[in-house]
């Protein structure tokens, strides 16, 4: 068990030019003992890099990695002692179950009588205790991932343990389970666990922090909630939520500033240097209103889908270059639901509208 | 009952055909030689078994067959581990591999024939450099007096020729082997043999009966090699079993002997491919350790 200190940065080609030569732009991260992570991002980001980077198969081309203030950067994986599960269940064909859940111990020089000890206590714990004799070859996807997890487990001294988009290539109703199971793991031996994926609902549920990671960037690490309620980049408003967030250019004026064609007084926070921003809004908050309430927009409805236990109603708003798409979730319940080509008024404007300056939130807190 | 669609026929036809007269005509032509004494064209006798007896008694043909097992099995144990080495050893990936791959290719494209003059030319004290090499060692090296050198030199040769197709074939099995096997491997501490014996090897496993069969096979019907480099001698030494095959049928004209050979060699090579065959699909897949029901 370890605390993770990052500081650093990796390109897998040499001399690295411009930002895009990079896997992992410069960064600063600290994953806390304990602490359940998730690593979530679209494919290429550089979350696995930045994973394999912590384990130690891959070395930053610069900067420092420490396992509880011990520079760790040079280290093997072995020697780190961190598990890796992978995305592709990695088991070892010829052995037994019990025989692969001894394997990192035997490799180690541990006791016989102690790897018996440690291998009937953690197929207790991951249920394949039935199953020790059989050869592991022979099994499904999910117990072959269990395994994989079971030997990063039978370690007790195990640093961390990683995850590699472990559930990809199991059965959906066995996800479930799994991510059930590490819950329960990580509650009983308080394990440092990172895990990265690119399905924002497996991360949400699984880690109490979510690092948010687009184009070598970590762009936002927090809670689910946070993530959700105040996004601090536009990428994460949109990558998180089903539909992303709602974007809207909005240009600041003498009163105010105006969206869509609609004046409005200036929000609070932003500061008056800044000419064009964006404002955004999650489709759970939009909601339909008249034509007096405070922060309306008049729209026009283009599209209206039934997803079962919510409409999805695509409006748009505004004209000429100010034209934008604004997506709403209406309940399933007794609401009316709006007619294609019907004119709406949208609430925009409240307490759930976050605005950004260069893809970044502008922080209410900073008055100046 | 249900009218039975007798169209079904027609479509296996032509794999039929084609099997009947590539394979099971020439096979059955064997086999009429192999029950007849045929004194002339028009003329033949019926005799049963008796050219498979006397076959069977023919002490040349057990010394060959004898001969045969003992370099086939040579030949495995020699080129198998060491083709496993050289695709271990091969550069895994860039410009150097390509190279290495396209040197190691260099024996398999040479015509057997072509073989046998190399390595004759090669292995003579005069003018060859091996042969002129051992020679100013000291050593009385000569593979047309020597019954000893020269079974050395065929199978020295067939490890030249054939050891590259056994370890492209494992260098294509080891390039199959995912990343994260390896980096799992590295995470659980295995060391460099651990991994040879947990992750290489039971992945090769496909590859390499691959390799054993055909190795088997061909080292089994060795004919033109020995041919050109010792015509099978000095004495009997390197006569294989196709090379007494084709003394029997082409230079003494026996016929049904040869016929009723033939289906015997035929018979050896499919039961050892078989025993061959079962014997590696067990081999690390047989559930181990006691107590397992």
């Amino acid at each position: 068990m370890a605390r993770i200190d990052l500081d650093l940065a990796h390109a897998y080609r040499p001399k690295p030019k411009g930002d895009d030569d990079y896997a992992l732009l410069p960064l600063k991260m600290t994953f806390d003992d304990g602490g359940a992570y998730a690593l979530l991002g679209p494919s290429g980001c550089g979350k696995t890099t930045l994973l394999n980077i912590v384990s130690g198969l891959v070395t930053p081309s610069t900067g420092r990695v420490r396992f509880d203030g011990v520079d760790v950067t040079a280290q093997s994986p072995q020697q780190r002692n961190i598990a890796q599960v992978f995305q592709f269940p990695v088991i070892y064909d010829t052995m037994t179950v019990a025989e692969n859940l001894a394997f990192p111990l035997r490799n180690r020089g541990v006791a016989a009588d102690k790897i018996k000890q440690r291998v009937g206590k953690v197929a207790e714990m991951l249920e394949l205790s039935a199953q020790l004799d059989a050869r592991a070859a022979g099994l499904a996807a999910d117990a072959k991932q269990k395994i994989s997890l079971g030997r990063g487990l039978v370690r007790e001294d195990v640093c961390a343990v990683l995850f590699d988009e472990p559930l990809t290539v199991i059965d959906p109703h066995l996800k479930w389970q799994l991510r059930r199971k590490l819950k329960q793991i990580h509650h009983e031996l308080k394990l440092t666990l990172i895990y990265v994926t690119h399905d924002q609902i497996e991360a949400l549920t699984f880690a109490d922090q979510v690092v948010v990671m687009t184009r070598g960037r970590a762009v936002q690490i927090g809670s689910a909630s946070e993530l959700f309620e105040r996004p601090s980049h536009t990428f994460v408003g949109h990558f998180i939520g089903s539909p992303g967030m709602n974007f809207l250019p909005a240009r600041r004026n003498a009163a105010g500033f105006e969206v869509a064609g609609c004046r409005f007084a200036a929000p609070p926070g932003v500061s008056r240097e800044i000419e064009a921003f964006t404002l955004g809004i999650r489709p759970e908050y939009v909601a339909l209103a008249g034509p007096d309430v405070a922060g309306a927009v008049p729209a026009t409805v283009q599209q209206v889908q039934d997803i079962g236990t919510y409409w999805l109603v695509s409006a748009r708003v505004g004209a000429g270059s100010t034209q934008s798409l604004v997506r709403l979730r209406l309940g399933g319940g007794a609401q009316t639901v709006p007619r294609v080509g019907e004119a709406v008024w949208l609430g925009l404007i409240g307490a759930h509208t976050c605005y950004y300056a260069d893809e970044h939130l502008i922080e209410e807190a900073t008055p100046r | 009952m249900k009218p039975v669609n007798q169209k079904a026929w027609l479509l296996i036809l032509p794999v039929v055909l084609c099997v009947a007269f590539s394979a099971v005509l020439p096979l059955m032509t064997v086999v009429n030689y192999s029950v007849q004494d045929i004194i002339s064209p028009e003329r033949r006798v019926f005799v049963g078994t008796e050219w498979f007896k006397s076959v069977m008694r023919d002490d040349d043909l057990q010394g060959a067959l004898w001969r045969q097992m003992v370099f086939s099995l040579s030949v495995l144990l020699v080129e198998i581990p060491l083709g496993i080495a050289l695709a271990l050893g091969m550069p895994a990936k860039g410009a150097r591999s390509s190279l290495v791959l396209v040197l190691l290719a260099i024996s398999l494209l040479i015509p057997w024939n072509v073989v046998g003059t190399i390595w004759q030319i090669f292995g003579r004290a005069d003018i060859g450099l091996m042969g002129a090499a051992l020679k100013g060692l000291g050593l009385e090296y000569s593979y047309t007096g020597n019954p000893t050198h020269a079974w050395l030199t065929v199978l020295l040769m067939d490890v030249w020729h054939w050891t590259p197709l056994v370890a492209l074939l494992c260098f294509a099995g080891l390039r199959a082997i995912p990343d994260a096997y390896y980096q799992a491997a590295s995470i659980d501490g295995a060391s460099k043999f651990a991994v040879f014996r947990y992750i290489q090897l039971p992945k090769l496993r496909g590859v390499l009966m691959i390799a054993v069969l055909l190795r088997f096979m061909d080292s089994f019907m060795i004919y033109t090699e020995p041919f050109v480099l010792t015509g099978g001698g000095p004495g009997n030494s390197t006569t294989f079993l196709s090379q007494y095959l084709t003394q029997k049928a082409v230079g003494q004209f026996d016929l049904g002997p040869a016929a009723a050979f033939s289906l015997i060699y035929f018979l050896i090579i499919l039961l050892l491919c078989f025993i061959l065959y079962n014997w590696m699909q067990r081999v690390g897949t047989a559930d181990k350790g006691p107590g397992h029901e």
